[in-house]
């Protein structure tokens, strides 16, 4: 894809003048780092770090009808959600394969923030749009929004430090709007790093201001601004499933072992059926975390996954774990395997390594 | 970005100090900058005879894994154990500690094929 053809965050000026490393991500301009991405993810396990997530999807979809429609479109069930609070929850096709995984917030009675996938908003809106009845409004706002993740243990301080000493942070999911230096942003309780922390979304203009007063107020907190990289090495440590590596259409969230957002009791959502005989037949391949057992290479996307002498998965995510400082991974494995404990072998450039399958997270706060 | 006059380099970002029949090869600073944080070296076998250009070496970053390339042909004669044990030495001393190994080489008129700092320079702009 050429440079001009990429699209740019309203955060891409702030990022190039701190010196980020800039990388393509799924036709967007992203920081992958600014100093390095073992230094960033350890400010976000010890301290605070920012991210620009600007580049991920905001659509709205909402009317009298909203609500009842969109619970036959989504997996979990958005009936349990009270105004102010969000859920996770998947968007299948017809096959029960992931079309892309979201949260979907409940901001008004009948009106509803659904965040998704920066590569997959487009294909998103689509698909709502596909089925959307007349009597639902559905909005893609991405272009004129942005957001940033604000995460780790020092997010609370940095958080009164902007908002005021007296504004309560809004509970887990929950996202309430809150004025800030002039204008309003929405302050969403949740990460994708396994730290406490926040996503804050604001319009396209209010960017830059909101992006500089937090990296000026968490400065005696120990910020950093933190790219992809890092983002991606915090997740992992979480498994946390990353949407194009751990899941795809060829994967239903029941072999990706996150059917706790998927309820069946529902009378009728896209890919319900699929799912419904999934989960009674059982699936041939599901998705584990392990951790390599000596300190040789990283595990990295599309190696093998072996028992003996069979091959009997293939990894979807890996890393060398900065926390742990050991290479961890996920991989869909046969499902007789999948279990905790199970020593499996991962090849790598044509060399078996050992590794463990263990309990989901990897990394756990001590 | 450093570039030391002294040096010999490749276009995939190897560089090469000459000591006599040997050489003794690394990756530059730029190199190093661009992988980010290397999190661990795949060290050749030692008197493995090698190819110009042949994958010799490998270096995994937090990101993904690179292959290091041979400047010129010859026979690996010593590799940096201490790699092992820290990787980062290949981000902290690119040009220094942080060497990755040495090859006899064959016919010193390879060196010919490659380019002094001014070129490298003018190819990472």
């Amino acid at each position: 894809m050429s440079q001009a053809a990429q699209k740019t965050t309203p955060l891409y000026e702030e990022h190039v003048r701190r010196g980020a490393k800039i990388i393509s991500f799924g036709g967007w301009l992203m920081p992958v780092q600014y100093t390095s991405i073992v230094e960033e993810h350890h400010a976000v396990r010890n301290n605070v770090g920012i991210f620009d997530i600007s580049h991920m999807g905001q659509l709205l979809v909402s009317g009298p009808a909203a609500r009842g429609w969109l619970n036959t479109m989504l997996t979990n069930n958005i009936n349990k959600l009270e105004v102010g609070q969000g859920q996770y929850t998947f968007f299948l096709n017809e096959d029960g394969g992931i079309i892309d995984d979201l949260i979907v917030y409940r901001i008004e009675e009948q009106k509803f923030l659904l965040v998704v996938n920066a590569a997959r908003t487009d294909e998103d809106f689509a698909w709502l749009e596909r089925y959307r009845p007349k009597d639902v409004d559905l909005k893609n706002r991405s272009a004129n929004f942005g957001g940033v993740a604000v995460q780790g243990p020092r997010m609370a301080e940095l958080f009164r430090a902007l908002f005021g000493e007296n504004v309560n942070l809004p509970t887990r999911n929950h996202i309430v709007d809150l004025p800030f230096d002039g204008t309003s942003v929405s302050v969403a309780r949740t990460g994708y790093t396994g730290e406490d922390g926040v996503e804050v979304f604001f319009r396209a203009e209010d960017a830059a201001k909101f992006w500089n007063s937090a990296l000026e107020e968490g400065k005696a907190l120990g910020i950093k601004p933190c790219g992809l990289g890092a983002r991606d090495t915090l997740r992992l440590e979480v498994c946390y499933p990353l949407n194009g590596s751990d899941l795809s259409p060829e994967r239903n969230p029941i072999e990706a072992g996150l059917g706790f957002f998927v309820d069946l009791t529902k009378p009728n959502f896209i890919g319900r059926e699929v799912l419904v005989k999934a989960k009674e037949n059982g699936s041939p391949e599901k998705l584990v975390a392990f951790r390599m057992q000596t300190k040789g290479p990283p595990p990295r996307p599309h190696y093998s996954v072996f028992d003996d002498g069979n091959r009997i998965g293939e990894v979807t995510s890996g890393t060398l774990s900065p926390s742990l400082n050991y290479g961890i991974g996920m991989a869909y494995v046969s499902a007789p395997y999948a279990t905790i404990g199970t020593r499996i072998d991962i090849e790598i450039r044509g060399q078996k390594f050992p590794a463990i399958i263990e309990k989901k997270p990897l990394y756990k706060k001590s | 970005m450093n570039v030391p006059d002294d040096l010999l380099y490749t276009e995939t970002h190897e560089w090469i100090r000459r000591e006599g029949e040997n050489v003794r090869v690394g990756i530059t600073d730029h190199a190093q900058s661009e992988l980010t944080d290397v999190v661990y070296v795949e060290l050749p076998k030692m008197d493995r005879q090698v190819n110009a250009r042949e994958a010799t070496a490998v270096v995994e970053s937090v990101k993904a894994a690179s292959d290091i390339y041979a400047p010129v042909k010859g026979t690996v004669v010593e590799v940096n154990k201490a790699l092992e044990a820290d990787p980062g030495l290949l981000n902290r001393e690119p040009f220094g500690e942080g060497w990755i190994f040495v090859l006899k080489i064959d016919d010193p008129g390879d060196l010919k094929q490659l380019k002094d700092a001014a070129a490298y320079r003018q190819q990472i702009g």
